[in-house]
């Protein structure tokens, strides 16, 4: 079953509409009407793609949330084998908000690091719909000084609403936790490329998205907090979300403009979860780009490069 | 910096508060104790008796630190203004303009090098004063240079911080200082400089989540709100009340994240202990303190 957004409605009405005249078919009453099916297929691939040629900031968002997108659990099965997975912080727990361990991209092993949301009820409890608890970030940096001590290339996929605001969390040090995770991510001296493949949301997101490499999914969105935040801190009302998300440049191709980020990955018409195998392939191909052209760096060179890089962020030329 | 802002407004204004008569008096915001001014201003802007600590500004931060109040000012980076031509319910352009007007300060920080109990030091110091201390490019150049400056110099970067978080009206552009702060506080690190972070009220979100909990030592004062996530923002998520002094400075070191909470009039003492013994320097007692050769204009402003 195909659930849509609201914004998708004149689609979901001319699909709805092909279903039936499927059935019709299918019954075999003997009236032809397979023109009519392909003109209507037709009509409604073209709707879609306009649809999306075309969303919003905020319909965007709701892409990038969308509940059948690919998740990180879903880009590691398409692109990454042997993978294995490694658990804990070595000092308070496991947090499977973040998934990670070690695996082969392309036959070269590396670091994978991700954000899982869960796709199910069960798993979206068990990853805590993605929001990580200090004990994620740990994990990661553990992973990373690990990855680092074998000169090992990181590959890191987003996917938060952020980092989980909670008792427990602050009792820990959530904010000492992202601080270190940035930094371990600054100081590998192999490649990072990181993906942003739904919602990069804040300080959550770059604690693993501090790479030589940031690329974008097309209709995914990057932003120091999520357009409802923003709206009811600057507007004082949450339903401004649709204006904060606008204002605030929050999409792959604003990123781009604002040299924020390195690349925008396209995704299959009507969005990564209606053809999730082929973004997935599409993001292979963007992050074996991206390797090959960090290829013959040593570790202080790929070091300086993605301090470089940063530093020139917002930098007047 | 001009003559004008720095010198001669201050001084007005000083007289006008002199003459001011609810400005003798402050009340203590714990305990409702009426405080005579001067006795407040001597004790550092602490109420004696309830120590609740008042905010003060960057400038007042510098001062009370430097030798004899005085230090030199570090110029800092010209940035775009308004990377996104952000509007809420005014124009980011506009909101700067009030936030300059009202602080005499280019942006958030204010960055003077200096000695402090005789020890030469970079000292930065955030004002919740612009724009709630916010972090935007400006702030993030500024800690970037004040970072730099001391490894020019050869002396330890002291920072007070004192944040909302992140400068929203600059979206992500706010986000990428987290990692531009680190990667100067790395160099820091490099350089083996002592990087000294002091937390004052309030430090919170992308601040707290990069340089302000990266420090070699963090000091905190006491009653400083310290977090990641905003106290409200918690309560929203978990709907219960949050526990007393939760996420105050003394919880803080409770948790393993601070190192000493340290009232306001101890605080130069301690950082200038601490950067002597990490800097291995002898005691002031051992060292006739020098003055500093002024290469820029000595800051006298109130």
């Amino acid at each position: 079953m195909r659930s849509y957004l609201d914004f998708e409605k004149p689609v979901a009405e001319l699909e709805a509409k092909l279903e039936e005249l499927r059935q019709i078919e299918a019954n075999g009453d003997g009236v032809s009407i397979a023109d009519e099916i392909s003109r209507l297929e037709a009509k409604s691939a073209e709707a879609l793609k306009g649809l999306y040629a075309a969303l919003t900031p905020w319909q965007k968002t709701m892409v990038a949330r969308h509940p059948q997108r690919p998740h990180f659990v879903d880009y590691c099965a398409g692109l990454i084998t042997d993978f294995t997975p490694l658990a804990g912080d070595r000092a308070f727990g496991e947090d499977e908000a973040i998934v990670g361990g070690f695996g082969r991209f392309r036959g070269e092993p590396v670091c994978v690091i991700g954000q899982e949301k869960g796709s199910t009820t069960d798993a979206r409890i068990r990853h805590n719909f993605g929001m990580a608890r200090p004990e994620g970030y740990r994990k990661a940096v553990r992973l990373m000084e690990l990855a680092d001590r074998f000169g090992l290339p990181m590959l890191s996929f987003v996917d938060t609403a952020g980092a989980y605001p909670g008792i427990e969390a602050e009792e820990r040090g959530q904010a000492e936790a992202i601080a270190r995770s940035t930094e371990a991510c600054l100081a590998l001296g192999a490649p990072n490329v990181s993906v942003i493949i739904g919602e990069g949301g804040s300080g959550g997101a770059i604690a693993i998205a501090t790479a030589n490499k940031v690329l974008m999914l097309e209709h995914t969105i990057y932003s120091v907090i999520s357009p409802e935040g923003a709206a009811s801190i600057l507007w004082r009302d949450a339903a401004r979300a649709q204006d904060a998300a606008t204002n605030m440049k929050i999409t792959a191709q604003d990123l781009v403009k604002l040299g924020v980020i390195d690349g925008v990955i396209p995704e299959p018409p009507g969005g990564a979860h209606r053809d999730p195998a082929a973004a997935i392939a599409a993001t292979g191909e963007a992050i074996a780009t991206a390797l090959t052209d960090l290829h013959n760096m040593g570790p202080e060179e790929i070091r300086d490069h993605r301090a470089d890089k940063f530093l020139r962020i917002g930098r007047k030329v | 910096m001009n003559w004008i802002s720095d010198v001669v407004r201050p001084r007005i204004k000083t007289l006008f508060k002199r003459e001011t008569p609810e400005n003798l008096w402050i009340k203590c915001p714990d305990t409702g104790q009426m405080v005579f001014h001067k006795e407040v201003e001597a004790n550092h802007w602490v109420i004696p008796g309830s120590n609740h600590h008042l905010p003060i500004t960057a400038v007042q931060r510098l001062k009370l630190m430097f030798d004899s109040g005085t230090w030199i000012d570090v110029p800092l980076p010209e940035v775009e203004p308004d990377p996104l031509k952000f509007r809420d319910s005014k124009r980011y352009v506009d909101r700067l303009r009030e936030a300059k007007a009202k602080t005499g300060l280019q942006d958030a920080f204010k960055i003077g090098f200096g000695r402090v109990d005789g020890l030469p030091m970079t000292v930065a110091a955030q004002d919740v004063n612009f724009i709630t201390g916010s972090l935007g490019t400006a702030a993030g150049e500024a800690f970037v240079r004040g970072a730099e400056t001391a490894i020019d110099k050869r002396t330890p970067f002291v920072v007070f911080t004192a944040s909302g978080g992140a400068r929203m009206q600059e979206g992500v552009l706010s986000l990428m200082q987290m990692p531009r702060t680190t990667i100067a506080v790395r160099r820091l690190r490099q350089a083996k400089l002592p990087y000294i972070v002091v937390l004052t009220h309030p430090t919170t979100g992308g601040v707290t989540a990069s340089y302000a909990m990266l420090g070699d030592v963090h000091l905190a004062e006491p009653g400083a709100l310290i977090g990641f996530a905003g106290p409200r923002v918690i309560e929203q998520t978990i709907r219960e009340k949050l526990p007393d002094g939760f996420q105050r400075a003394e919880y803080l070191k409770d948790h393993g994240m601070v190192d000493m909470v340290v009232s306001r009039p101890d605080m130069k003492a301690t950082v200038a202990r601490l950067s002597r013994l990490l800097m291995k320097a002898p005691p002031p007692e051992a060292s006739a303190p020098e003055p500093v050769e002024p290469a820029g204009p000595i800051d006298t402003a109130a």
